[in-house]
């Protein structure tokens, strides 16, 4: 199965870390501008699969095609260039460089990609103000809130226009509140700018951002809209 | 939660009673809200009058919890097109939806499917409310809201009973 206009297609993706397995025959596709969400227990493989997907963490075996071509047969340069340039990436927690403030933490990912520090820093105080943290941006991470670090996390993640953005967890440590505030900005710029989003949570609420889920379970992955 | 369901449901496995529905019944789902006879017969005759039961014998000693009960062909559909069918997201489900669950269980269908269409259900449902919380103004947000916290409570109900559903069938094969 290669739904067609997909940017992301695994079929059969297997990982197992020694006795464990972490994914048994794991399948996902994503279009451009799609939101979906990664669901299911802790411990089913969902941080797994989002890492085989980014070309963090080669899978034992199966395989990802990104943009129509094989990840497994890009080289390791290959592939930190694809995530410098076409992923971005939040975590739930401790992603910002204490000692930078946190336009330069924004500016990061464009300044190793070769962009003066002028322009990069232009570009990220833009992200920031779409994010709502501009005001934040020549505080340093351990003099803001956790709520505004998610945010400025979400401007780094997208200064680089990425083609695919992965999220896991994003709103994890923040309250209803704020958790949902990021989840429409994070939303609404990836719409903005026809990213696709790969969103681990088991927090439905969250989910519902998503234009569809996927369930993992025991390392399947179940497409919902599929269900009988 | 649709008795009358729920009573074909239990004639599945068999051919019963009146009484002994009623018991099977009570045992299983009526921990709370036992059924009265009146509700069982009544249920019974309008189970009987649409074809979805028929009279497989009566006991000698007359009356009506006398009669025994098998399910028709066209009752066996019934009762899958209503476990088929998800119920429509609203608050305190919990008792519709444990009932198909268990139901499944004892007839030998895919439980986890059923979980799984419902759960699939609820998150359309959040997406609605999500999006109109999006546009709407603070009212709307917190109806939407009040909404979506209820709606969450059962989806993790339904993910929780998913894990343990290999329990849960233990537990009603008893
Ligand atoms: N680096 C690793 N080394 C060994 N085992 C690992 C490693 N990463 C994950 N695992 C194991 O693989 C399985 C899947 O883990 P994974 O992190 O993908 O789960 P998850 O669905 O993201 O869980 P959570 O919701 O708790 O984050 C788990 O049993 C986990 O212990
Ligand atoms: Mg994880």
């Amino acid at each position: 199965m290669t739904p067609t206009g997909s940017l992301l297609i695994a079929t059969d993706l297997r990982k197992a870390y020694g006795p464990t397995t972490a994914l048994d025959g794991a399948e996902f596709s994503i279009h451009p501008g799609e939101v979906v969400a990664v669901m299911g227990p802790s411990g089913s493989g969902k941080s797994t699969l989002l890492h085989c997907l980014a070309g963090i963490v080669p899978p034992d075996s199966g395989s990802i095609i990104y943009n129509g071509r094989e990840m497994a047969t890009m080289s390791d340069t290959e592939r930190s260039a694809l995530r410098r340039s076409e992923f971005g990436f939040v975590f739930q927690f401790g992603q910002l460089v204490p000692e930078l403030t946190c336009v330069e933490n924004v500016a990061l990912p464009l300044r190793l990609n070769g962009t003066s520090r002028k322009e990069a820093e232009k570009t990220a105080l833009g992200w920031m103000q779409r994010l709502e943290v501009d005001d934040l941006a020549r505080k340093r991470p351990g003099e803001i809130s956790g709520g505004q670090g998610q945010r400025v996390a979400v401007s780094r993640a997208l200064v680089t226009s990425p083609r695919v953005l992965f999220a896991d967890e994003p709103t994890g440590a923040l309250d209803s509140l704020n958790g949902e505030r990021v989840m429409e900005l994070l939303t609404e710029a990836a719409r903005s700018t026809n990213a696709a989003v790969v969103l681990v949570t088991h927090e439905a609420r969250v989910a519902a951002y998503s234009d569809r889920e996927i369930v993992v379970r025991d390392g399947k992955s179940r497409d919902m809209e599929r269900v009988v | 939660m649709s008795i009358g369901h729920t009573l074909l449901g239990l004639l599945e496995s068999g051919p019963r009673h009146g009484y002994d529905l009623k018991r099977a019944f009570d045992e299983k789902f009526g921990h709370d809200r036992p059924l009265h006879y009146g509700q069982v017969y009544s249920t019974m005759s309008r189970l009987l009058k649409n074809g979805l039961v028929e009279v497989d014998g009566i006991e000698a000693g007359g009356g009506p919890e006398r009669k025994r009960y098998a399910i028709t062909e066209a009752g066996i559909t019934d009762v899958q097109r209503w476990l088929a069918t998800p119920e429509k997201p609203e608050p305190y489900l919990q008792s519709t939806l444990y009932t198909k669950v268990v139901l499944a269980l004892l007839t030998d269908r895919n439980a986890a499917d059923i979980l799984d269409s419902q759960r699939s259900e609820h998150l359309r449902m959040m997406r609605i409310l999500t999006d109109r919380k999006r546009k709407g103004d603070l009212a709307d947000q917190l109806i939407c809201d009040h909404a979506l916290f209820h709606l969450e409570a059962d989806l993790r109900w339904l993910e929780l009973t998913t894990a343990r559903l290999g329990k849960l069938a233990e537990a009603v094969a008893k």
